[in-house]
C-alpha cells in the first residue's frame, strides 16, 4: 500500500468542502443561463454595485487604520510590561477573545450601549445631552466603523506584538551613545524596523473588515450598502430576485481583492522576520 | 532608562489601559444592564429576560444544535486532522506545505463566498441525503481548520513523533496504537487548545448557517432580536461569557502542562 493513501481522507475532504465550493464560485461566475459568458460582471458598473464595493473599501480603511493605530499604543503599552506579568497575560487573552467576537453578539453590545435605548446613549440624555440630535447614527457607515473598531484593535494587538517583542533594549542604549535622542531612535531605527509590520498588519485589518458579514448583517435590516451585504442578498434574495451567477461574480471579486492583500501581509511578514524575531 | 522617561512611559501605558479598557468593557456592560432591564423605563431591575431563555422552546433548540454541531465538529477536526499531521510529519514530508496551505486556505476565503458556492452542495445534500442542521459540522470544519491546524502543529512541534513513533513499533505497537496511544497523549494540551478553539468558532458561526437558512444559535439571537430584545441580549450575554469560561480553562491547561514540563527538567 502507498503511503499517500493516508492522506486521501484529508485532501477529499478538503477538495469536497473547500476546493469545490470555491471552484463553484469561480465558475459561476463565468457561467448564464446561455452557458460561458460575461454577462455576470456586467452588473459590477451598475451604480449601487460601485457604492457597495466603494462603501466596503472605505468602511475597512478606516476600520483598518483606526484598529491598527490605537491597536499598536495598546501592543506597545503591553510590550513595556513585564513580559511575564499578569497583566500581560490577561490582555493577550482578552484580545484573543474579542478578536473573534464579531456578529450578533457584537452588534447587541454595540445597540445596548449606542442604540436608542443604550446605556451611554440615555445616560447622556439625563445629563442633558443628544449623541442623535442629528438623526441616528450607529446604524450608517460611521457607526459601522466604530463597532468594527471593537474587533480590530484586539486583532492588531495579537499580529502586532510578536514584532514589537522582536526591538531590543540594546537598540536604544545605541542610539543614545551614538548621541541620539527619542526622536531619532524612532524616526531611524525602531520606525523604519517596524514599518513593515506595522502596514503588514493594517493590510490584514483591512481584509478583515473587508470579508466581514454577520456584525453587519445583524446591524443593518435591509439594503446592501457593502459588499459583503451584497453578496448575500444577490444570493438570497427574499423578492425572488436571487440570482446565484451575479452572487459568485461578486463573489469572486471580493476573494481577488482578499487573496491581492493576503499575498502584499504575506512578503511584508516575511521581510518583518528579517529583523524583528 | 532616565527616570523621567519611565515616568513619561509609566503614565503613557495608564492612559492606554483605561481608555481601552473603557472602550471594550463598557458595551459588555451595558449588554448586562440591558438584560436587567424591566418592562416599563422605571421599573424594578430583573432576571425575567434570563429565566425566558429556557422557556423559549426555539431558542432551546438552537442552543442544543449549536452544541452538537460544536462537538461533531470537534471530533471530526480531531479525526481528520490529528492522523494525517501525525503520518505527514512521518511518512510524507514533502507535503507538509500542502498541508499547511489548505489548512489556512479557509483565511483567505470570506466565509460569505464560501457560502455562496456551498449553496448548490447543500441544496443536494438536503435532497438526497439529510437536511439536519448537523449537516452544518461539514462545513464548519473547514472554518475552524486554520485554526485548529496551527494548534496541533505547535504541540506536535514539541514533542519527537519519531522517536516516540519508532519507539512504538519496535515493541510491537500498530499505527492505530501509536498514534491513539503514544502521541495523542503527548500532545493533549494541542489537542484540547484544537478542540476549545472550535468550539469557539462553532459557537459564534452566524454567516453561514443564516445564509443556508439553518437556525443555529447566533441566528436564533438575531431572529429574537427582533421580537424580544432583551432575552436575545440576556443569550449573547450567556454565550459570551460561555466563550470566555472556555479560554479560561485553556489556559489554565496550558499552564498546568508547562509546570510538568518544568518538573521533568529538573
Amino acid at each position: 500500500m502507498p503511503q499517500w493513501i493516508a492522506a486521501t481522507p484529508f485532501f477529499l475532504y478538503v477538495g469536497i468542502f473547500l476546493l469545490l465550493p470555491t471552484a463553484i464560485v469561480v465558475g459561476g461566475a463565468f457561467i448564464d443561463s446561455n452557458g460561458l459568458s460575461l454577462s455576470n460582471f456586467s452588473t459590477m458598473n451598475q451604480r449601487f454595485v460601485i457604492n457597495a464595493f466603494i462603501n466596503s473599501v472605505v468602511l475597512s480603511l478606516a476600520t483598518a487604520i483606526i484598529g491598527a493605530v490605537f491597536g499598536a499604543l495598546l501592543a506597545y503599552a503591553v510590550a513595556t510590561g513585564n513580559p511575564n506579568g499578569v497583566f500581560r497575560r490577561l490582555v493577550s487573552s482578552a484580545c484573543g477573545v474579542l478578536a473573534q467576537f464579531g456578529g450578533v453578539t457584537l452588534a447587541f453590545a454595540f445597540i445596548a450601549t449606542l442604540g436608542s435605548a443604550g446605556l451611554i446613549t440615555l445616560w447622556l440624555k439625563q445629563h442633558g445631552m443628544n449623541i442623535y440630535a442629528n438623526g441616528v447614527w450607529l446604524y450608517q457607515l460611521r457607526g459601522i466603523v466604530l463597532v468594527y473598531t471593537y474587533f480590530q484593535i484586539p486583532l492588531m494587538v495579537l499580529v502586532f506584538l510578536p514584532a514589537l517583542d522582536g526591538i531590543r533594549p540594546q537598540w536604544r542604549e545605541a542610539t543614545e551613545s551614538l548621541g541620539g535622542g527619542t526622536w531619532h531612535y524612532w524616526r531611524y531605527v525602531a520606525g523604519p524596523l517596524l514599518a513593515p509590520a506595522f502596514l503588514g498588519s493594517t493590510l490584514l485589518l483591512f481584509a478583515n473588515a473587508f470579508s466581514a458579514y454577520a456584525t453587519i448583517a445583524a446591524l443593518v435590516n435591509q439594503g446592501s450598502i457593502v459588499a459583503s451585504l451584497l453578496i448575500a442578498n444577490t444570493l438570497t434574495s427574499e423578492v425572488g430576485l436571487a440570482n446565484p451567477g451575479i452572487a459568485s461574480a461578486f463573489a469572486l471579486v471580493m476573494v481577488v481583492i482578499v487573496a491581492v492583500i493576503m499575498v502584499l501581509y504575506t512578503v511584508l511578514q516575511r521581510r518583518t522576520a528579517k529583523w524583528l524575531q | 532608562m532616565s527616570r523621567n522617561r519611565r515616568l513619561r512611559l509609566q503614565i503613557f501605558r495608564v492612559v492606554v489601559f483605561l481608555v481601552v479598557g473603557a472602550f471594550f468593557l463598557v458595551p459588555i456592560g451595558a449588554m448586562f444592564e440591558f438584560s436587567t432591564r424591566g418592562v416599563t423605563e422605571d421599573a424594578p431591575r430583573t432576571l425575567n429576560a434570563w429565566l425566558t431563555i429556557a422557556q423559549t422552546p426555539d431558542l432551546v433548540a438552537a442552543i442544543l444544535a449549536s452544541l452538537g454541531l460544536a462537538v461533531l465538529t470537534s471530533l471530526g477536526m480531531l479525526v481528520l486532522l490529528v492522523p494525517t499531521m501525525i503520518w505527514v510529519r512521518l511518512r510524507l514530508p514533502h507535503l507538509s506545505r500542502v498541508i499547511e496551505f489548505l489548512c489556512l486556505l479557509p483565511l483567505t476565503i470570506p466565509a460569505i463566498v464560501l457560502v455562496a458556492g456551498l449553496a448548490p452542495i447543500y441544496l443536494w445534500m438536503n435532497l438526497n441525503i439529510n437536511d439536519s442542521i448537523l449537516t452544518l459540522a461539514f462545513v464548519y470544519l473547514i472554518l475552524v481548520l486554520p485554526y485548529a491546524y496551527r494548534a496541533l502543529y505547535t504541540g506536535l512541534g514539541a514533542i519527537d513523533v519519531k522517536t516516540l513513533a519508532e519507539a512504538a513499533r519496535s515493541l510491537g505497537a500498530n499505527w492505530g496504537t501509536v498514534m491513539l496511544r503514544v502521541i495523542a497523549p503527548n500532545m493533549s494540551v494541542a489537542i484540547l487548545n484544537a478542540c476549545l478553539l472550535s468550539v469557539a468558532v462553532v459557537l459564534g458561526e452566524f454567516t453561514i448557517a443564516n445564509l443556508l437558512n439553518y437556525v443555529n444559535l447566533q441566528v436564533a439571537i438575531a431572529l429574537l432580536g427582533r421580537a424580544n430584545a432583551t432575552v436575545s441580549i440576556a443569550v449573547a450575554v450567556a454565550s459570551l461569557l460561555f466563550a470566555f469560561i472556555l479560554l479560561v480553562i485553556l489556559s489554565f491547561a496550558g499552564r498546568s502542562r508547562a509546570r510538568v514540563a518544568r518538573l521533568e527538567e529538573v
